[in-house]
């Protein structure tokens, strides 16, 4: 996983909510690797190209918003499908941080894994921020995980909550399951106390 | 003091109580299917193994073909189901492939092989797992990474959720279905007004279900948002277990029921938040827009984008120009193209029993598919006659798998066609480019076949 310390970058306002995870990638490229060549033209795919054709009213496709590196979502993003080609695809296009007022939770675990920060911040900021972004197309936020908090175009400093455990990871960009293998012993112990206790989930294999 | 089905569960799962307020969980069962495959290989370069090959089980559901003894003409779908049986193969993981009769939908699969039981913590890398919490498990879905990291680990860290009951008291109505139910729950919270929580169902009308119906209700969890729903397990379920292959014998059934009878919420118990939902409220339901939200009775109309502000309206005309509909028009004016019965939500033998009840003596005027849930389901309504029903009335009796609910192996609408479908999403693009998708229960789906328009499955009875 790649670390996430700071970050100042072009923002893009989406205000729809409820985007789910199918309109953030569809299904048929989950078959496709993710190292396939172009896997970053798979974001948003059916909504940002009408066949070959770019279809200039997304906000990805207008000139201010090529550079974003910052999405600035509505409610419930990232709803639906476990699918964590989502946060595939919005890395290849280079997407570090999704900020909205809510996020579906297996796409915000995602982000976690794959290292693009997902920032929740409350309604009203969200709206505050995405009406900056639309009147000054290509403007920066900056987004500071040590110090929690993201710096909206008019200056203010709004503070976000975030869970220690994620924040330490994502600082570090450390392999989460090289860590839980240092936890060996309490694991073994567990399995033990576990099948002791419970000896019907041991099951008999056919 | 008093503790909550969920709470209990959980308990009876930490391993560690980790950093930052993360615990360390056990997970009891994992379930794999195709998509599993880029864990698998991470995990291979990564020069891991899976600790628990034993604890883990694999089907092929999602890139199979449900057209008899097809195989996929594309070399990628056929990869998939492939990469599957290679790495379950290798990893000395259970795996029922293609010709297994025990193949099917992987949330089907689980109950109906007793791999899933009353208490257990159940993963799988696919966001309908709630489905198993019919059982009285806690049971949701994971992202690639976590499946990587519970082959590797068989835990996973997590933070406790929030707790929610939906209680829905009384009885339902006459052609009201489990399905209605959770489109009705979710038209109420939202799709995300489960965000953040574990939601357990409870109620008369919830207690009076089959395992089948309740399993209908748990599967949508997602679809409000949250990542587990479950129902206390009681006498129907461990009915529902007994003597199923996987599911504990003897000695160690008692054991098992002993402790399984003391899993249901404690009185006092206190949830974070409480919904309910009176059972004499809710009508036969479909989906008008392009969330599962967008539910609405049967005897409604296409809602008027004009009668709401701001984004709301925006979102409401941009979904209803997705689905060619125009504000104002009665449900059962809109005329549908398709039909699929189908999915990890409404693929089981109650649900064809229902939709063979409405399509018996009628004709089908659009192109219906059933597709059951598993191999065994598909046998079992065989043994009934329910496939000779169905063909009868000009429907097409399919194997089982995923197939239209997500179209990943190809098996979509095109573009324009409008599907009445008993599945759990009609998300723009989910049933293929411009597919325009409405849900609904089984008993509803048929009726839209017989009738070619939405239609109220009370109005057809007799």
């Amino acid at each position: 996983m790649q670390p996430f310390t700071q970050l100042r970058a072009v923002a893009a306002p989406i205000d729809l909510p409820n985007v789910d995870t199918d309109r953030i990638i569809p299904a048929r490229f989950l078959r496709k690797p993710r190292d396939t060549p172009g896997y970053a033209d798979f974001l948003f795919h059916d909504v940002r190209y009408d066949g070959e054709r770019e279809r200039p009213e997304f906000v990805l496709n207008q000139p201010a918003f090529r550079a974003a590196k910052i999405l600035v979502a509505a409610e419930n993003f990232g709803c639906g499908s476990s699918r964590e080609a989502a946060v595939w695809a919005l890395d290849a296009a280079g997407i570090r941080a999704v900020i909205a007022p809510s996020l579906g939770d297996i796409f915000h675990q995602n982000c976690f894994k794959v290292g693009v920060l997902p920032v929740i911040l409350s309604s009203e900021t969200g709206a505050s921020l995405r009406r900056q972004l639309q009147a000054n197309p290509g403007t920066a936020l900056a987004v500071d995980l040590a110090a929690q908090t993201v710096t909206a175009p008019d200056g203010a400093v709004h503070r976000f909550e975030i869970d220690p455990f994620r924040k330490q990871m994502l600082l570090t960009g450390q392999d989460e399951t090289g860590l839980t293998l240092s936890y060996d012993a309490q694991i073994r112990e567990f399995e033990a106390r576990h099948a002791a206790a419970m000896p019907w989930l041991a099951q008999p294999r056919t | 003091m008093a503790l909550t089905m969920f709470e209990k569960i959980w308990a009876r799962h930490v391993v560690a109580e980790g950093p930052g307020g993360q615990t360390l969980l056990y997970i009891d069962r994992h379930l794999l299917h195709e998509g599993s495959t880029s864990a698998f290989q991470r995990l291979a370069r990564s020069g891991r193994r899976v600790r628990r090959p034993d604890l883990s089980y694999a089907t092929a559901d999602h890139y199979v073909l449900t057209s008899p003894g097809a195989p996929a003409p594309d070399a990628e779908i056929r990869g998939m189901v492939e990469s599957l049986r290679a790495h379950s193969a290798e990893q000395g993981i259970v795996h029922f492939g293609q010709g297994d009769v025990r193949r099917g939908i992987v949330h089907v699969i689980g109950p109906e092989q007793g791999l899933t039981l009353p208490g257990m913590l159940l993963v799988c890398g696919d966001s309908h797992t709630a489905t198993h919490g019919a059982l009285g498990a806690l049971a949701f879905g994971i992202g690639s990474s976590e499946v990587e990291h519970v082959l590797a680990t068989q835990t996973l860290w997590q933070r406790k959720p929030k707790s929610m009951r939906v209680t829905i008291d009384g009885r339902l109505g006459a052609g009201v279905a489990a399905k209605d139910v959770i489109l009705a729950i979710i038209a109420t919270i939202g799709a995300g007004g489960g965000v953040g929580h574990a939601i357990e169902y409870a109620g008369s009308a919830i207690a009076a279900m089959s395992l089948d119906e309740r399993m209908t209700v748990c599967n949508m969890s997602i679809e409000a948002g949250a990542r587990s729903g479950m129902v206390a397990p009681d006498a129907a379920t461990f009915d529902y277990v007994r003597g199923r292959p996987f599911a504990p014998r003897g000695a160690l059934w008692d054991r098992a029921l002993a402790e399984w009878t003391g899993l249901p919420t404690d009185a006092g118990a206190v949830f974070d938040r409480e919904v309910a939902l009176p059972a004499a409220d809710i009508s036969p339901m479909v989906t008008w827009g392009t969330s599962p939200q967008d539910a609405a009775p049967i005897t409604g109309r296409v809602p008027d984008p004009s009668q709401l502000d701001g984004a709301r309206r925006e979102s409401l005309g941009r979904a209803l120009a997705y689905m060619g509909l125009t504000a104002g028009t009665p449900l059962t004016e809109v005329t549908v193209d398709r039909v699929f019965i189908g999915s990890c939500t409404n693929s089981r033998l109650d649900d064809l029993r229902a939709a063979a009840a409405v399509a018996k003596g009628r004709r089908a005027v659009v192109p219906a598919w059933i597709v059951p849930g598993s191999g065994l389901i598909r046998q079992a309504a065989e043994a009934e006659g329910l496939d000779r029903v169905f063909t009868e009335a000009g429907f097409e009796w399919r194997e089982s798998g995923c197939s239209m609910c997500v179209g990943i192996n190809g098996e979509t609408a095109r573009a324009g066609e409008r599907v009445a479908s008993t599945s759990n999403r009609n998300f723009e693009g989910r049933q293929g480019p411009g597919a325009r998708t409405h849900l609904m229960s089984p008993a509803m789906a048929a009726a839209a076949a017989v009738t070619g328009r939405l239609t109220d499955v009370r109005t057809l009875a007799g």
